[in-house]
């Protein structure tokens, strides 16, 4: 199948192209930060974890967010969601490329990694989450590629896939789970000495990588010719409404319980993020309550979330809103105040942006390639295609017969 | 032709697995023990440290201590927020935030008082490294293998003491190449590094640097012998340890 991503349009190759010009870029920040070390990033002895990690956590969350199409497909038969499986599957494995990507780069001496395979040591959190991101590639590679390949040659899905698609299931829950114990396990760290973290960061997780993957097949629409089936869409954005409804309610959870314990240490890296940073991050952490509660407002309300017009928007501020929470303040808000209760302020370096920049491009390069394989091979079965009047194959819409004509 | 693209594949994986076994099998053979302790060496269950902060009150003092230790580990001078410390000073508030209290005898607030490892015997750090680069000996310090260390930094987000550095640069650009200790390595780019109780000197039977040039300020011992040195001060007078409410037991004891 991997053919198929090599036959495409001058735009296509265009993108690309364009893709691996940013890689480039990136990567000569990177060759630097290998050449003279972690110094030409902004961290510090006090804020010893930065952007890096931080985009690794939300990316977690993005590498989970597929199970809120697999799930309801495997678990509740809700077969509306079938055409829209692999692309769940093909953004996790894109996403843990790009959270492996992530903790590479943050490591001082990347050379020495197979340390943590060499030397296996299971008290270790960090052991555990390689594992279960290694895992969650693994079998998202094994499943969405063989499921494509017997969809290609109109064949029921193998056998036996069938335990490997439940485990991915349940592991899905455990990237996140492990990836929260990273940090929820910490004495002295009290922004994040939280039984609910690990709660709060599914929840962010299946409401900002579902708005994501829609926006990426909103996105993908217009360059090809699939067409997510309505009510599979429609689905999707309701599970989205519920999860950041959820998410927030966590929140105010950790907010309620610092406040109202009057518990110095809960406290203050709530009050730092929110009011005694630098007037940029705490201008970020505003937009981040106010992005929130205005995609609530706009999710919860059945003419906004039924807009089609306006889900874009609506989902955009969404992952505004989940980025700037998950990643960017829990980073800092974990690190700060230090355990000397003093402040060290942390912002990423204009190289640590490129690195990232290059790990992301890299990231929006398989998605190109396997999208691209995924919608081709869609186009070639007839599954999810756009009528002209705008529905998709699999709507059974009144409309479609008399114009699809 | 497939059967003998097989049969090469079959040869590769063999002689790839030979040659990840034959170095474990070849090491296991020797089986005898390379290294012999010295008998002078000093030896306990426990090590721990006692700081009398009557007598080693003033930012002057410990950092005049601070510079023996850092130059007797290679410590590098970095003076920015990349720094990296084994052992400095700072305020009572930043140094036992848990128990502060606004009206503190001033004498007692006013003081400048020593950090470092605290050596805990349940230490997080050691809890969360991947590859067991940083380990508690069977003495009890927390020690690191700087050979090991993949650079995470999981440990020092893991220490509530705040008492980990990381080598962000390379460390030999902020040392005085002519004044190094070469009796104690210099570490590489990449690696945490801490204050390691002075192993290497008691290894040969001495105190660690900072206790022995503090004029009887800081006493070291072992924690579980009733008849140290350490046991005796902590029998005799009052002291804390820094945040014991996270329950690492810090192993760094202050005489108030």
């Amino acid at each position: 199948m991997l053919e198929l991503a090599l036959k495409g349009s001058k735009r296509y190759y265009g993108w690309i192209a364009f893709l691996l010009v940013l890689i480039g870029i990136g990567s000569m920040a990177w060759i630097d930060q290998l050449r003279n070390g972690l110094v030409i990033t902004g961290m510090s002895r006090d804020v010893s974890w930065g952007f890096y990690i931080s985009q690794f956590t939300y990316l977690v969350g993005l590498a989970a967010s597929g199970v809120m199409i697999v799930l309801p497909n495997y678990f509740h038969s809700y077969k509306t969601n079938k055409h829209m499986v692999i692309f769940g599957e093909f953004m996790a494995i894109a996403a843990c490329i790009m959270c492996l990507f992530f903790i590479v780069v943050d490591i001082g001496q990347p050379q020495r990694m197979m340390n943590m395979i060499f030397h296996p040591t299971p008290n270790s959190i960090l052991f555990w989450d390689m594992i279960v991101l290694n895992g969650y590639l693994f079998l998202n590679l094994i499943v969405g590629w063989n499921c494509l390949q017997a969809d290609r040659v109109r064949l029921p899905h193998p056998h036996w896939l069938k335990p490997f698609i439940y485990v991915s299931i349940i592991w899905a829950f455990s990237i996140h789970t492990v990836t929260a114990f990273l940090y929820q396990g910490l004495p002295g760290r009290h922004y994040w000495l939280t039984a609910i973290l690990a709660a709060r960061f599914l929840a962010s997780a299946f409401c900002s990588g579902p708005a994501i993957l829609v926006l990426v097949l909103l996105v993908t629409e217009k360059f090809t010719t699939f067409k997510m089936p309505r009510n599979a869409l429609k689905t999707l954005v309701k599970i989205i409404a519920y999860a950041m409804c959820i998410n927030m309610f966590f929140f105010a959870l950790e907010i309620f319980t610092s406040f109202y314990s009057n518990i110095p240490g809960h406290m203050h890296p709530i009050t730092y993020l929110f009011e005694h940073a630098s007037a940029g991050l705490v201008t970020l952490m505003w937009t981040f309550i106010a992005f929130a509660a205005i995609a609530i407002t706009l999710l919860v309300t059945p003419k906004f979330r039924n807009n089609l017009k306006l889900l874009p928007w609506t989902l955009a501020i969404l992952v505004i809103a989940t980025w700037i929470d998950k990643g960017l303040g829990l980073l800092i808000g974990g690190f700060n105040p230090t355990p000397f209760e003093t402040i060290t302020p942390y912002w990423p370096t204009g190289k640590e942006l490129l690195v990232s920049m290059m790990i992301y491009a890299t990231g929006a390069l398989v998605v190109t390639i396997l999208f691209k394989i995924a919608t081709d091979v869609k186009k070639e079965m007839g599954h999810s295609q756009a009528l002209p009047c705008g529905c998709s194959t699999e709507d059974h819409c009144d409309c479609a017969p008399a114009e699809a004509e | 032709m497939k059967n003998s693209r097989r049969t090469f594949i079959k040869l590769a994986s063999l002689a790839a697995a030979t040659l990840a076994v034959a170095p474990k099998a070849m090491a296991s053979s020797g089986g005898h023990e390379p290294v012999s302790v010295n008998p002078k060496a000093v030896h306990a269950k426990q090590w721990a440290m006692v700081i009398d902060t009557t007598k080693l009150h003033t930012a002057e003092a410990i950092e005049k201590l601070a510079a023996l230790c850092h130059a007797d580990h290679n410590v590098p001078t970095v003076q920015s927020k990349k720094e990296i410390k084994w052992l400095w000073n700072d305020t009572y508030a930043h140094t036992f935030p848990e128990q502060e209290n606004p009206h503190l005898a001033e004498e007692v607030h006013h003081r400048a008082y020593a950090l470092l490892c605290n050596h805990c015997e349940n230490p997080s750090c050691v809890r969360v490294c991947p590859t067991k680069a940083t380990f508690k000996r069977p003495d009890g310090i927390v020690a690191m293998d700087y050979h090991r260390c993949i650079g995470c930094r999981y440990c020092m987000a893991a220490c509530p003491f705040g008492s980990r550095s990381f080598n962000w640069e390379e460390p030999r650009k902020n040392l005085d190449l002519t004044k190094l200790n070469p009796e104690f390595p210099t570490r590489m780019r990449g690696v945490v590094e801490k204050c390691n109780f002075c192993v290497e000197r008691l290894a040969v039977g001495k105190m660690p640097i900072c206790a022995e040039a503090s004029e009887g300020a800081i006493v070291f011992g072992d924690l579980y012998d009733p008849e140290s040195p350490v046991r005796k001060v902590l029998r005799e007078k009052f002291t804390i340890r820094r945040k014991p409410s996270v329950g690492t037991e810090p192993c760094v004891y202050y005489v108030i």
